[in-house]
């Protein structure tokens, strides 16, 4: 299960009505118990460095992602995973995500429509590495 | 010896550890030294020729070894190797979904 806190959410939401028609991506910070249960306190926005079209497609660059593991290291959080939106299409992960998922990271996706927030889904690869969806707990607004 | 951080994902496959000291003077010899050491590690360095995977980033200091010499980069004693996964996706139409769906909750 995973838990996105208020602000985490609305950085989510906010970062895909901006960025629409493109792709939006960022990371994910937060804790995870003893149970597996993993709570996202912090989403940062990261820029889509992906060339070509950023209407379907994403990409964060190394050094990006180097400033995120220092960024949870230092302020004793858990980088536990990556946003994405899917602009105009629903929030389920494309082969394209698959092949470049890593294990261990929640993939959340939101689907925007026309700069309308839609379905925020999360998941995650199993052994088999394909795609299962975490039960998204979302917290009121 | 080297210093190789793990990132978040792979650490699993490392007993949690983020940083591993390794004795090898080159970056195909740091990955070799990491995958008979962690076996389940392997799948997700290496390709299967061998090669390192295209999803995988490896730095050595700040300069990716693509911009170097490859796996034949060289490691000094004292440097700081990073493996850095390529975060990249994005809206395609095949989906890549297995499982049960659960459904999104809210209070």
């Amino acid at each position: 299960m995973i838990v996105l806190d208020n602000e985490a959410q609305r950085t989510i939401v906010q970062d895909a009505v901006d960025t629409f028609p493109d792709e939006c991506c960022g990371f994910l910070y937060g804790h995870e118990d003893s149970s597996g249960r993993r709570y996202i306190t912090e989403a940062h926005v990261v820029k889509n460095v992906k060339d070509g079209d950023k209407r379907r497609r994403f990409e964060i660059a190394p050094h990006d992602y180097l400033e995120a593991e220092q960024y949870a290291e230092a302020h004793q959080l858990e980088l536990l995973g990556v946003y994405h939106s899917h602009p105009n299409h629903p929030a389920i992960p494309s082969e394209h995500d698959r092949a470049a998922a890593q294990p261990f990271f929640s993939y959340v996706i939101i689907s925007v429509n026309d700069k309308e927030p839609g379905p925020i889904r999360s998941w995650r690869l199993n052994d088999d590495w394909q795609f299962e969806e975490e039960n998204n707990h979302l917290l009121a607004q | 010896m080297a210093t190789v951080i793990i990132p978040t994902p792979l650490r699993k496959f490392t007993n949690n550890t983020a940083r591993l000291e390794i004795e090898a003077d080159t970056i195909a010899k740091t990955v070799s030294a990491l995958t008979v050491n962690f076996p389940d590690l392997k799948k997700h360095l290496l390709d299967d020729r061998g090669q390192i995977r295209s999803f995988v980033n490896i730095f050595v200091g700040n300069d990716d070894i693509r911009n170097l010499e490859q796996e034949d980069t060289f490691v000094a004693p004292d440097a700081i190797i990073s493996i850095v996964p390529a975060i990249a996706g994005g809206a395609i139409v095949n989906v890549a979904v297995t499982g049960c769906l659960l459904p999104v909750t809210r209070t």
